[in-house]
């Protein structure tokens, strides 16, 4: 699947920033995010338990950190394992901007999933996945205590080969709010069984 | 005549014989849910099987940890594709070798049951957890660690020549180049026609969908060491033939296979699937029966699929519009592995119908049979022979509209007429009787061919585009002889074995090495019966499906259970009634030369005495006057090997309107007029051609199975795959012409899968007619449809 989104977020883009790099907000906002954990400069790996009705499953993620444009843009591919229930893996390119008061964000996300997600899920995935990562996107705009809205029409999808050449990684907590970002839509897959 | 007026005129006639529209003996255990079932089958101690599956189309198997899955509660074993070959399993076989136009052997690339070093398509089983519940098998399942280095999969068979080789050793995915008929001349007929009409069609890849998923249960006694398999086969001696003899499960005198009453098959069921290999060769190695079976997602992945052809075709055509030559090439889909027939589908059963009913005196076709990592692509209702209906008939009516000739007159002009037979054509069949131009005109009577103008303005009226379409199909059915097809390479005998017990009371068992899922055999069969010994339907039992009970079989595919198999019991009650003559003219104390028997009883002509066919049967148990010399008892048994194929043809038409708004296609009128030979049963040939047709206007309309670039099944489930349901379907009208079969006792064709065969050419010329534009591949689906008026 592709998909591209765009949302405006209600608030200055330092409080934005500052809420994104706070785990318990992040923890509220992706739902069954069950660990999260740093095993390399650029790799985390995540354990998200999600629940659909009666059928619970453990995702593992592992997420790799790519095209590093601090502090503005990001790519983070990701690899997730969801045993009988398949396995997705894509990449999304996530980009912060500011807008007057506000912040705008986008993201463009591919993924292919397989298994079970592939056999039976393909049609809902797409609208599963938006529902999803705007309800990741409301919950942090509770957070903030501010209204977030999806942007009326999806974006096209910014063209890979116009991506900023990768910079030195810079150890910083700021590396949260794309993985957030990429977990809601990876969740969103997931969840989209 | 609509169908239903024809049952009930048939069924007034009244009797059970033969050509009564008899209500079927098996329903009412069917519709009273007292139908048995694999799964209704539980042994005691039965343990239970899951399957571990590839999520991957293509990849290597570099570790599997089961650990921590046998550690898990209720778990009695993990076992994987490397504890089945380190057992010495075989292979799975492919059971028909096809020789290559270059005269080398097919390229069969090695089939393990479960894969152990690498896997090939997604839903390929490479382990089986076995433990006491179901729910515990799947938990555990779902603990089993596996290390897999993805390949890159082939996916696209037009592109899987010039891709990485799925097989070592099989170069460019490459199982057969394979040809037949003159190339030279058909290529000199092209070259010098008048016109030559060229397409390019796609066969759409489809999934067989039985409601009964497959399923097995298996046990193993170690007193006597035999091993009893329960399965969803449609030919269970073929079944335990290739596990004791290719896969060496066990000795087949150890080995009953059993397929009790099995919920529809259409092809997919004929197979020896990795399954219930792994579930007989676990039950004797845990010790206790296991069972399986398929969930829907299973029967998805894993049954193996249909159709999946992409072709080219050139027909040439005089200035007189007469065939002057046919030539066709074809990349067929034939999966990761080559299932049991998958070899033979595109080429014996396609190539050879590709003369269809016309003279056309040139005929070349080329078949590439590739490898891709899909799954196994083998027999679907009509194998081979929709593809190539589909071929000839979508070509026929393409040129009738490029010539500006009536679509029915173009075919008419190029019929074989019916004392041309037997008609040799020039791709090896021979054809032995027929009257083409019968179903053809009745057809055109039954739609109204010459009001069709009207009903066309009409519709545009109604701001409806209206269509005709046509489709004027040959099948062979009861593939035959056998010396001639193991010459071809077919792995088995083509005859049928049927049995007749007759016992002391007069009452018949029959015992048929055919199997019944869903064609009525218990009714037809008995009928056959019951009309020759002149007893009561119900004094008639049939028995099929049990290896233990059935001498030998070959099972049901290719239409093939009542002119074989049918034929078979007839030939058995011939003998049952010359040795009953003999015991009659003993008991009636003259020569047996001079004894007839008919209306069930044994007599000379001019003589009022007579014996009925129980008192025959009673003293043959009971010989205290009785012919010296002559063996006690009355039970015959024949193997009927046919002399030839048969040849069920006829014509479909179907008118279909199109809103051009949405690109929505009703099907509005269909006439199915079919030739089937001899019918025992009007009202069981009817839902067979019913049933054919929903399929085949479900291949035109609906299904279509897809994989994505990766090779993940993007159809795994009734969401995404279209399955026709009954407001899909017109109130169709279906009649038949008779020529009786010239070589098999019954005249008796085939009825079971002509409905699908023609039906998808039908539609398609109907659709394509009303929309005009030829650029529209199956499945016509509104998107589709609405995509080609637009363009």
């Amino acid at each position: 699947m592709e998909q591209t989104g765009e949302y405006r977020i209600a608030a200055s883009r330092e409080r934005v920033w500052t809420a994104l790099n706070d785990p318990v907000v992040l923890g509220r906002c992706i739902e069954g995010c069950q660990s999260l954990e740093r095993v390399a400069d650029d790799r985390f790996d995540a354990a998200i338990k999600a629940r659909v009705g009666p059928v619970s499953a453990l995702f593992n993620a592992e997420l790799t950190l790519a095209d590093v444009d601090a502090p503005s843009a990001y790519t983070l591919h990701a690899q997730v394992k969801g045993g009988a229930a398949g396995f997705a893996r894509g990449q999304a390119r996530v980009e912060l901007e500011d807008a007057g008061p506000e912040t705008l964000l986008r993201y463009a996300v591919q993924a292919n999933v397989g298994g079970k997600l592939a056999q039976v899920g393909s049609r809902l995935i797409d609208a599963a996945a938006r529902k999803l990562a705007d309800d990741f996107f409301a919950a942090f705009g509770r957070e903030l205590g501010g209204v977030v809205s999806a942007a009326a029409a999806p974006v096209p999808s910014p063209a890979p080969g116009a991506a900023a050449p990768p910079r030195v990684y810079e150890p910083s907590a700021q590396w949260k709010i794309w993985l957030a970002v990429f977990i809601a839509l990876v969740v969103a897959l997931v969840l989209a069984l | 005549m609509t169908q239903t007026a024809q049952i009930r005129s048939e069924t007034g006639a009244g009797g059970h014989g033969i050509g009564a529209s008899v209500l079927r003996k098996e329903d009412l255990r069917f519709i009273t849910g007292a139908g048995r079932y694999t799964d209704d089958i539980d042994l005691p101690g039965q343990a239970y099987a899951v399957f571990l599956r590839s999520p991957f189309a293509r990849a290597r198997i570099e570790r599997i940890d089961t650990d921590d899955a046998r550690a898990m509660p209720g778990v009695i074993a993990v076992l994987t594709g490397r504890d089945m070959a380190d057992d010495g399993l075989g292979d799975l076989p492919c059971g028909w070798l096809v020789k290559q136009k270059d005269g080398r052997d097919m390229v069969a690339a090695p089939h393990p049951p479960l894969a152990h070093t690498q896997v090939n398509y997604v839903g390929e089983p490479y382990g089986v957890v076995i433990a006491a519940t179901l729910y515990d098998a799947r938990q555990a399942a779902e603990a089993v660690e596996v290390d897999f280095t993805e390949l890159d999969p082939v996916v696209d068979p037009a592109h899987a020549r010039h891709s990485e080789d799925i097989h070592a050793g099989v170069l460019g995915n490459l199982a057969y180049d394979w040809e037949l008929g003159d190339r030279a001349a058909t290529e000199a007929a092209l070259a010098t026609a008048a016109h030559v009409t060229r397409i390019e069609l796609v066969n759409n890849r489809l999934i067989p969908n039985a409601m009964e998923p497959r399923a097995a249960v298996g046990a193993y006694d170690p007193g006597t060491g035999e091993h009893t398999l329960y399965t969803t086969s449609q030919n269970p001696h073929l079944e335990r033939l290739v596990l004791s003899a290719f896969v060496g499960v066990a000795p087949e005198h150890r080995l009953r296979v059993i397929a009790p009453d099995v919920g529809g098959g259409f092809g997919s069921k004929i197979f020896v699937y990795p399954e219930e290999t792994a579930v007989i060769w676990a039950a004797r190695k845990v010790g206790r029966p296991v069972k399986w079976t398929a969930e829907r997602s299973e029967s998805f992945l894993a049954d193996a699929h249909g159709r999946d052809h992409v072709t080219h075709a050139e027909l040439g055509v005089d200035a007189d519009g007469r065939f002057v030559a046919l030539k066709v090439e074809t990349t067929a889909n034939l999966g990761a592995y080559l299932s049991l027939f998958g070899s033979s589908v595109p080429t014996y059963l396609y190539g050879t119908l590709l003369a269809g009913q016309y003279r056309t005196p040139n005929i070349h076709v080329e078949v590439h049979g590739v490898y891709t990592n899909t799954a196994p692509v083998d027999a679907y209702r009509g194998a081979g022979r929709p593809e190539a209906t589909y071929v000839v008939e979508r070509i026929v009516e393409t040129a009738a509209r490029e010539l500006g000739i009536d679509p029915a007159e173009l075919r008419r002009r190029n019929m074989i007429r019916p004392d041309e037979f037997p008609y040799q054509t020039p791709v090896a069949l021979q054809y032995d009787t027929g009257n083409y131009q019968a179903s053809l005109e009745r057809a055109l009577e039954l739609i109204d061919y010459a009001g069709f103008p009207a009903r066309r303005a009409a519709a545009a009226a109604r701001g409806l585009r209206r269509g005709i379409g046509f489709s004027c199909y040959i099948e062979a059915c009861g593939l035959a002889p056998s010396k001639l097809a193991i010459s071809l390479g077919a792995g088995v005998g083509l005859y049928e074995s049927g049995e007749i017990r007759v016992n002391p009371t007069g009452s018949v068992t029959v015992f048929t090495g055919t199997h019944s899922h869903g064609q009525g055999h218990e009714t037809t069969f008995a009928q056959i019966v019951a009309d020759r010994f002149g007893i009561g339907l119900d004094d008639v039992e049939v028995v099929h499906g049990d290896t233990g009970r059935v001498e030998f079989g070959l099972g049901t595919y290719g239409s093939r259970s009542l002119s074989v198999g049918g034929s078979a019991i007839s030939v058995a009650a011939d003998k049952v009634i010359a040795k009953g003559k003999l015991i009659a003219a003993h008991m009636l104390e003259t020569v047996p030369g001079t004894i007839e028997f008919a209306d069930g009883r044994f007599g000379q002509p001019g003589s009022n005495q007579s014996l009925s066919f129980g008192e025959v049967a009673f003293a043959a148990y009971v010989p205290a006057n009785y012919p010296d010399g002559l063996e006690p008892g009355l039970s015959e048994k024949a193997f009927y090997d046919p002399a030839n194929f048969t040849f069920p043809a006829g014509t479909h038409i179907a008118e279909v309107e199109v809103d051009p708004e949405t690109g929505v296609v009703e099907v509005v009128a269909f006439v199915a007029v079919d030739d089937f030979g001899r019918v025992i049963n009007p009202m069981i040939v009817h839902g067979q051609v019913q049933g054919g047709l929903a399929q085949g206007i479900g291949q035109a309309l609906l299904e279509r199975c897809v994989y994505d670039e990766f090779g993940q099944l993007r159809t795994g489930s009734m969401m995404d795959y279209c399955l026709p349901r009954a407001d899909d379907l017109p109130d169709f009208t279906i009649d038949t012409t008779v020529t009786p079969c010239t070589h098999n006792p019954l005249g008796a064709k085939g009825c079971g899968e002509a409905g699908a065969i023609g039906s998808p050419a039908a539609i398609m010329n109907a659709v394509t007619d009303a929309i005009g534009t030829n650029d529209l591949a199956m499945p016509a689906t509104p998107e589709k449809v609405w995509r080609a008026l637009a363009r």
